[in-house]
């Protein structure tokens, strides 16, 4: 078997740094994602159909289009036009939450439709203003329900963002790819990567059990 | 205090309420009673604009609510409302349930709407459980909350729309106590309600409606003794 993990130590520096930007590059897009995703939950709520349409319209072309196109499109494509130029940093960024926007709303929406009517209209009812009952009451809740989906989410963006290697940002699968190159080995940095790949995640799941865990004081009996 | 003119409500092309005209006096304890899908508690949920009505006027203490510049927020904090099915705010303790909407809308500090809101739980018996969630609690327990919580408003009259309909039998008895003290108080009440027993000692008038028409509005002896519409004698043959 050719199987050599000496090689891997002197790389771990480098490892580390990437790591750290593929923490960035996720927490950007996620925050921004969701940022953009609440606007977009109530306006695909709206009475107006024509914010209905818009967003259904953002939906289906962000989960229509693979990601990397959409990486391709935002650090190659647009430049292009504007003449402007984005480092592959924030094209990461853009590309990840517009695209992670799309899922996000979604979730939210089905979460905001799930928040008993009663809950509203007792507010309503108490001279609570609409911007504070959505604030107070109906966003709350509906984050409540939607934990699990948006945990989901940020899984999947965390993932997702190895797709960033290709516009020649240097994440962790970047790193891999160069580490690769140079030592000519491919099993052990590849192997190494998953593994903190799937830490990051598990990591992420246990937090948001735990804030589960503590959202859901209010149900208990 | 309440004034209802003419209004009617049309769900689509199904007319719920059809030129009901009313008018109840400050402190009058009023009893609308009626088969399901009459419109009562569409009657109830226009007066405070969870409903819209397609046409007619309400005006309630000299707020023309029908008038589209009339502010919701402003006529609700007159105006409080118990539901049937509590409408606790489920991610709230009791505590914070009873001053949110004080503290929100009166810009009431948090010690004062703490402490008027220690006062009123005290009132329906429920003080022991201002720290706990509303999911730990009895249904009767639930609705005595609630309507403290819409008292914290101090409102100047309360709408009950079905408030033991959603009760187990043992606990209507505790929420219909509450309410009875409440009447007492002078505070003007609307109640829509299945409980004829109920009806005829707090209420001082009784509003029978039927397919969305008010059929007779008379005091509770006159109407449980002799109800002057077929309609009505039906309705209390089947409910006594």
């Amino acid at each position: 078997m050719n199987l050599d993990f000496s090689v891997m130590p002197q790389y771990f520096g480098y490892l580390a740094n990437a790591t750290t930007i593929t923490l960035q590059v996720t927490l950007y897009a996620l925050f921004f994602g969701f940022v953009l995703a609440v606007p977009l939950a109530f306006m695909k709520l709206s009475r107006f159909r024509l914010l209905r349409w818009i967003t259904s319209f953002y939906t289906a072309v962000f989960r229509g289009v693979p990601l990397l196109v959409q990486l391709m499109i935002v650090y190659f494509g647009v430049p292009q036009i504007t003449g402007g130029n984005f480092t592959p940093l924030q094209a990461s960024t853009i590309a990840l939450s517009l695209n992670s926007a799309a899922y996000l709303s979604e979730t939210l929406r089905g979460g905001i439709m799930a928040v008993d009517i009663g809950q509203r209209e007792a507010a309503m009812a108490l001279g609570v203003s609409q911007f504070a009952i959505m604030k107070d009451i109906v966003i709350p809740q509906a984050l409540k329900s939607t934990l699990p989906g948006l945990v989901n989410e940020m899984i999947n963006l965390l993932k997702n963002t190895s797709l960033v290697s290709c516009i020649s940002l240097v994440d962790l699968t970047r790193a891999a790819q160069l580490i690769v190159s140079r030592t000519y080995r491919a099993f052990e940095p590849y192997l190494v990567i998953a593994v903190v790949y799937f830490i990051m995640v598990e990591i992420l799941t246990l937090i948001s059990l735990r804030i589960e865990r503590w959202v859901n004081i209010s149900d208990r009996r | 205090m309440i004034d209802v003119k003419h209004l009617h409500k049309n769900f689509g092309s199904l007319e719920v309420l059809k030129d009901v005209s009313l008018h109840v006096d400050k402190g009058e304890v009023v009893a609308i009673i009626g088969p399901s899908g009459s419109g009562k508690s569409t009657l109830l949920r226009s007066i405070n604009l969870l409903e819209t009505p397609t046409s007619g006027e309400i005006v309630v203490d000299g707020i023309t609510v029908t008038d589209k510049q009339t502010s919701a927020s402003a006529l609700r904090q007159k105006v409080g409302m118990v539901f049937q099915h509590f409408n606790l705010f489920s991610h709230m303790t009791v505590m914070k349930n009873m001053t949110y909407a004080p503290v929100k809308t009166k810009r009431l500090s948090k010690a004062e709407a703490q402490e008027k809101a220690m006062k009123l739980l005290e009132r329906v018996g429920m003080s022991d459980k201002a720290n706990v969630y509303p999911a730990t609690l009895s249904g009767g327990q639930k609705q005595r909350v609630a309507i403290a919580r819409a008292l914290a408003m101090d409102p100047e009259v309360i709408l009950f729309d079905e408030p033991t309909s959603a009760l187990d039998p043992e606990m209507v008895t505790e929420v219909l106590e509450v309410i009875k003290e409440l009447a007492d108080t002078g505070i003007t009440m609307l109640l829509v309600t299945h409980e004829m027993g109920f009806a005829k000692e707090v209420a001082d008038r009784i509003i029978f409606m039927d397919d969305g028409v008010i059929l007779e509005d008379a005091s509770p002896e006159e109407f449980f003794a002799n109800p002057k519409t077929a309609r009505a004698r039906d309705f209390l043959d089947k409910m006594l």
